[in-house]
């Protein structure tokens, strides 16, 4: 048996079972500042997933309205909060209602594309997940779109 | 209802009265004075039938009209966004009416601004003055909008007005033929939302049958540059010309609409029957553009 060691943080953030590949794109909606140490591993072995990404971030705790845009790339993800090495508070994440300057509307027509504004989705179906443009309508499926 | 954006935000109620204020309107024109209230129509690309409508009834309720219309020599070739040209406009005007070839234009105007915004078409979204004064109209045709049969025929696949008559009278238990040529259909995620909704409809290519058996015959133009082959153009061009001969056998209450302009898909003689109702159509805009703004501008309780 193999076993790797990632480095365990005081306090933070740890976003686990994030799909294998995906781990980047999740990392690029967190959007770490300059100070902010992060830590991912990637092709993780996991029974649920075969292979997943975690991420790590020291000092940051997100909240649960922050994490939920990740549920767009990663449903299955789970994020622990760790304090002074507990996880005090674990979750798992849920699309929001209404994701809002996250992702771009595919539709080249649609406002949201011609005017500096902020896009904004309303959640029609969690499977999928589905999504409808507030502007143009329009439904589409988070694979679809290309984050922001 | 602060702003008309989108079929979707209005429910069989809300239609339902304002279909109720377009016919008082009608019948006593002068019972509200908007004089003194001015309306912008802010039209980004040209549709003069659209834009008269508009002026029209707010001229005849009394008001004033102010009017951008297309954008060369605006501030917006200079590259203004549409929320300071409309914030701007805002402070001019009591109500704006905006026609915009970006779906989601209007809506997003609509919460820019904070007087009322009437979506005027939006791209390919939604136009739903068009669709309430079609409404209107069938109403007023038949009495009624329960139960009717229509059959709704040309280009479904792309026809902004027939996509939401569909929806608009999805819960008046309609019957809905859909005839058009196999490529121009009505778009799958219609079909199952009408199904989903319990709508009754039958997609059919071909028109000869059904003529004798329905209420409304609903009318657009099918356009030859979209279909991808020459030849199937040829095929159905002429499967769908409404001659008079057509409705030889039509039941006394047929009627005929179109959203105009027509090209050749209705012949001239069909204009003298007793079936036509096109112009009459495009008259109830009026109308009911009347009975939307009035309600807008809070003058209607
Ligand atoms: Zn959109």
């Amino acid at each position: 048996m193999k076993v790797m060691k990632v480095d365990a943080i005081r306090n933070g953030t740890v976003i686990d079972h994030i799909p294998a590949g995906r781990g980047q794109r999740v990392l690029g909606i967190l959007k770490p500042r300059g100070s902010d140490v992060v830590m991912m591993g990637m092709n993780f072995s996991s029974k649920a997933m075969q292979k997943k990404d975690i991420i790590k971030i020291e000092g940051r705790e997100l909240n649960q309205h922050e994490v939920n845009s990740i549920a767009l790339i990663a449903p299955a993800a789970k994020v622990s909060i760790i304090r002074d090495f507990n996880v005090i508070r674990k979750f798992q994440v849920e699309v929001p209602e209404v994701i809002e300057g996250l992702v771009a509307c595919p539709n080249p027509k649609c406002i949201t594309n011609a005017e500096p504004m902020v896009t904004r989705f309303r959640l029609l179906d969690a499977a999928g997940p589905q999504l409808s443009c507030q502007y143009c309508e329009r439904v589409y499926t988070a694979d679809e779109m290309d984050h922001i | 209802m602060k702003h008309l954006i989108s079929m979707r935000d209005l429910n069989a109620d809300k239609i339902l009265q304002l279909l109720a204020l377009a016919e008082s309107l009608e019948k006593d024109p002068g019972q509200l004075d908007l004089s003194r209230r001015v309306m912008a129509a802010v039209f980004y690309e040209a549709s003069t039938r659209t834009r008269m409508s508009f002026e029209s009834a707010m001229k005849r309720l009394g008001g004033e009209v102010i009017a951008m219309v297309g954008t060369s020599g605006t501030s917006v070739e200079k590259g203004e966004t549409l929320a300071d040209t409309t914030k701007v406009i805002a402070r001019y005007a009591d109500i704006i009416v905006i026609r915009h070839p970006m779906e989601g234009a209007a809506r997003y105007v609509s919460e820019q601004v904070d007087i009322p915004v009437i979506n005027a078409g939006d791209g390919a979204n939604q136009h739903p003055t068009q669709s309430l004064l079609d409404l209107y109209t069938i109403k007023k045709a038949q009495g009624t909008l329960e139960g009717l049969k229509l059959a709704l025929v040309g280009d479904l696949k792309y026809g902004r007005t027939v996509h939401s008559l569909a929806y608009a009278l999805a819960p008046f238990n309609p019957e809905f033929y859909f005839i058009s040529p196999k490529s121009l259909g009505m778009p799958n995620h219609i079909l199952n939302d009408l199904t989903r909704m319990g709508v009754k409809f039958i997609e059919k290519t071909k028109i000869n049958k059904i003529v004798d058996n329905i209420d409304i015959l609903y009318v657009t133009r099918i356009q030859r540059e979209r279909f991808p082959d020459r030849e199937e153009y040829e095929k159905v061009k002429n499967a769908y010309i409404i001659t008079a001969d057509l409705l030889k056998n039509a039941k006394d209450n047929l009627k005929v609409m179109h959203p105009l302009p027509r090209v050749n898909e209705i012949t001239t003689d069909v204009d003298s029957t007793k079936y036509a109702y096109y112009f009459d159509q495009a008259e109830n805009g009026v109308y009911m553009r009347q009975a939307i703004l009035a309600t807008l501008l809070g003058e209607v309780k």
